[in-house]
């Protein structure tokens, strides 16, 4: 018999059954979580399965192939600009084009606008309600609302940090949502001088509010060992984009994987060469592909990409204050960072990058360099893209024919990278918090916050127009659905 | 001799030229009638029925673009009726095809757009065909995208009249209509295609585009084919 009750702060869970999260809140997208419980009332196993259609790739075939950054970036609201660039990138190479210096600085400039807003959202928007309030704060202030009682501050911090981002993108792209500024072969428009001192101007105050933020989570952190140790806290691969010289690369760079010890067991691989290394796995739960590191094989590939990931695989981030960070970071936990639930920590590092990026990209003249664009048609029938998107690496890679209409694509996104990691995460945690007799509200507010730790965007991730939620399912051992949990 | 005649618009009483359409007395003086498959220096065909005004003596409304002016003619340019019938010819045209504003080419520059913005269509009331359509890439330098064609014809009449190639025809009838080029050609393999790209520039929606552009950057010159007729007209 299935029983569905609506979303409630406890539930009793009698032996032998499921819990589904559904849907875990703050995050962006469709997926389910199901946790099945033995006859003991342990946690048996979990799964997290993503549960929208696919459909992307078939409609764009056909598409001319430069229409891809503006149809890719549609697919998602919330990092429209990294798909713009790996579009754009993807299009690049069609093109057999190396774009002009003055347009790649003025693109990573967009990019690096896009990780400080991101980074912003996801920090102070998405996690800081379990971060600053607790994980098991009253539920029905643990959000927005309750920070703005508690911890104003950092509330205003967030909101002028992403906002810092956001006139960024808005003054480059000249639209906020969908900058249509980033074109193949380029940018569309040479960066106008009033866009670089405005931006000057407002940069001291974005690095004061990611210094005491940056201040304030290293006296915070500590406070969550529980956490710490059961957030996805396991040894996997990792894998980045660096520069040739092994530092963090964002916009443009070479992939390189590391070992759960450090060890490098890929550098320098070109974008062109991803599928060497990388292979996708279907499962049978999620339309999500789960992408693993083809020299080992799958599931024991499985690798992370992201925040996290991206500071164990490089060797410094190469601007002065990030790295001061960076080095504490290791120092605290060592030269690999291990726990997903550091991808917090990670994450504030980076944008305080970022914002170092965006200073050094500015006192650059050449970015208001005004050759920024290379025209050109079809010389390549095929084109791969890749970017550091905020959450991690992100490829496109397509397929034309000679007369530039796509005959295939295939995009493998962050989540995507991630899935497997967050799949052995959702189940590491609920083993640590949910008991099989009694499931307290923080149990489940922890499976959401770890998987919030990843910062999924499901909605890419699936390939479907629009967004849509997660959910929270009990499950008894012959698969009887018991109870829906939404976290809405 | 050109036979003058007076007639009413809006209710202003205007000299006019006897042959002289109601639409083109209207635009010369300056009484605003919109016109979507109607371009200057082309035949008019009467296609989109935007330009639908009120005629005294006439029980329905008729095209502008096609109607001669008469002595005595008293003509409405906008009534509410006029203006729930030009809306719903535009919601037609959305919901026949795929316009997808968000990723096109000529979003910001498209006059089914602007028309749809000034009649304020935010939405349409009939259910879309979504029709799986084919984008024509065969040319080198320009790209026809049938998700985005109303089928006004202004290519066809400007590559006949103005190029004189004919390249272009309207195949099949009601909701199957196809523009095609050159017996069922791809446009890239029609040997009377002389790629002048004055189709292109003529075309008011994204269906004919330069290759190359991104989303919002196809801006059109129709005013440069038009000028072509009234250069050779001598006038
Ligand atoms: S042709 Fe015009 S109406 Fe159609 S999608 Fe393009 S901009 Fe929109
Ligand atoms: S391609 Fe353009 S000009 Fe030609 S019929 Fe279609 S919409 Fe009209
Ligand atoms: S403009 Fe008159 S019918 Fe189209």
């Amino acid at each position: 018999m299935t029983t569905k009750t609506t979303p409630k702060a406890t539930a009793d869970a009698p032996a032998g059954r499921t819990l589904h999260i559904h849907p875990v809140s703050r995050i962006e997208g469709h997926a389910k979580i199901t946790i099945r419980l033995d006859e003991q009332g342990q946690v048996a196993d979990t799964q997290f399965h993503v549960t929208q259609v696919r459909g992307f790739e078939k409609f764009v075939e056909g598409r001319p192939y430069y229409e891809m950054p503006s149809i890719t970036a549609r697919i998602c609201g919330i990092c429209p600009v990294s798909h713009l660039l790996a579009s754009s990138k993807a299009c690049d190479s069609i093109m057999a084009v190396r774009i002009p210096p003055a347009a790649a600085k003025a693109r990573e400039l967009l990019h690096m606008a896009q990780f400080v807003q991101s980074h912003a959202l996801s920090f102070f928007h998405l996690s800081a309600p379990d971060l600053l309030l607790g994980m098991d704060y009253d539920p029905a202030k643990r959000n927005v609302a309750g920070l703005l009682e508690e911890h104003p501050d950092a509330l205003r911090d967030g909101i002028a940090l992403r906002k810092f981002g956001q006139t960024l993108i808005e003054r480059l792209g000249k639209e906020r949502i969908h900058p249509s500024w980033t074109v193949p072969g380029g940018v569309n428009n040479p960066i106008d001088p009033s866009v670089r001192d405005k931006t000057l101007a407002e940069l001291p105050g974005a690095m004061a509010i990611v210094g005491r933020t940056l201040a304030m989570w290293k006296k915070a952190v500590d406070g969550y060992p529980a956490e710490i140790e059961s957030f996805s806290n396991f040894p996997t691969m990792y894998c980045g984009n660096v520069g040739p010289d092994g530092s963090l690369r964002l916009y443009d760079g070479n992939l390189r994987f590391v070992g759960p010890d450090g060890a490098i067991v890929a550098d320098q691989v070109a974008a062109a060469d991803y599928a060497t290394y990388i292979a996708e796995a279907t499962l049978p739960n999620s339309y999500l592909k789960a992408p693993y590191f083809r020299p080992v094989g799958f599931p024991g590939g499985i690798y992370r990409v992201g925040p996290l990931a991206r500071l164990n695989v490089a060797d410094r981030t190469g601007t002065p204050l990030a790295d001061a960070e960076l080095a504490e970071y290791r120092q605290r936990y060592g030269r690999i960072v291990q726990s997903g639930f550091h991808y917090h920590y990670a994450r504030l590092i980076e944008a305080l990058h970022g914002l170092e990026r965006i200073g050094e990209l500015l006192d650059d003249p050449e970015i208001l360099g005004t050759k920024v664009r290379a025209h050109a048609g079809v010389n390549n029938n095929e084109g791969i893209g890749v970017i550091e998107a905020p959450r991690g690496t992100l490829i496109h890679h397509y397929k034309v024919d000679d007369n530039g209409a796509m005959t295939w694509a295939n995009l493998i996104v962050a989540t995507g990278h991630n899935n497997l990691a967050i799949g052995r995460g959702v189940e590491q945690v609920a083993k640590r918090f949910v008991n099989g007799s009694k499931i307290e509200e923080g149990a489940l507010n922890r499976v959401s916050a770890l998987v919030r730790a990843y910062d999924p965007c499901l909605s890419c991730s699936t390939h479907v127009l629009g967004q849509a939620a997660v959910v929270l399912q009990l499950e008894g051992p012959d698969g009887e659905i018991l109870d829906e949990v939404g976290t809405v | 001799m050109v036979e003058k005649v007076k007639v009413r618009i809006d209710g202003e009483v205007i000299a006019a030229t006897a042959g002289q359409t109601i639409l083109e007395v209207a635009r010369a003086n300056s009484k605003y009638i919109p016109a979507l498959c109607h371009m200057e220096g082309l035949s008019a065909t009467g296609a989109c029925r935007l330009c639908v005004v009120e005629v005294s003596g006439v029980a329905k409304l008729v095209p502008a673009c096609t109607t001669p002016v008469a002595e005595g003619q008293s003509v409405v340019t906008s009534t509410p009726q006029i203006e729930s019938y030009r809306k719903i010819a535009l919601e037609l045209l959305f919901a026949e095809r795929n316009h997808v504003c968000a990723v096109c080419v000529s979003s910001g520059h498209c006059e089914l757009q602007a028309l749809a913005q000034e009649h304020g269509v935010t939405h349409v009331r009939y259910p879309y065909s979504c029709p799986r359509l084919p984008v024509d890439t065969t040319h080198p330098r320009y790209v026809l995208d049938h998700n985005r064609c109303i089928l006004c014809g202004r290519c066809v009449r400007t590559c006949a009249e103005i190029e004189g190639a004919h390249v272009w025809e309207v195949a099949g009838r009601g909701i199957g209509s196809r523009l095609v080029s050159e017996l069922q050609r791809p446009w890239g393999e029609a040997t009377t295609c002389t790629s002048c790209g004055k189709c292109v520039q003529a075309c008011p929606t994204g269906a004919m585009a330069e290759k190359g552009w991104a989303v919002e950057e196809m801006t059109k010159h129709k005013t440069v084919v038009s000028r072509l007729t009234s250069m050779r007209e001598g006038s």
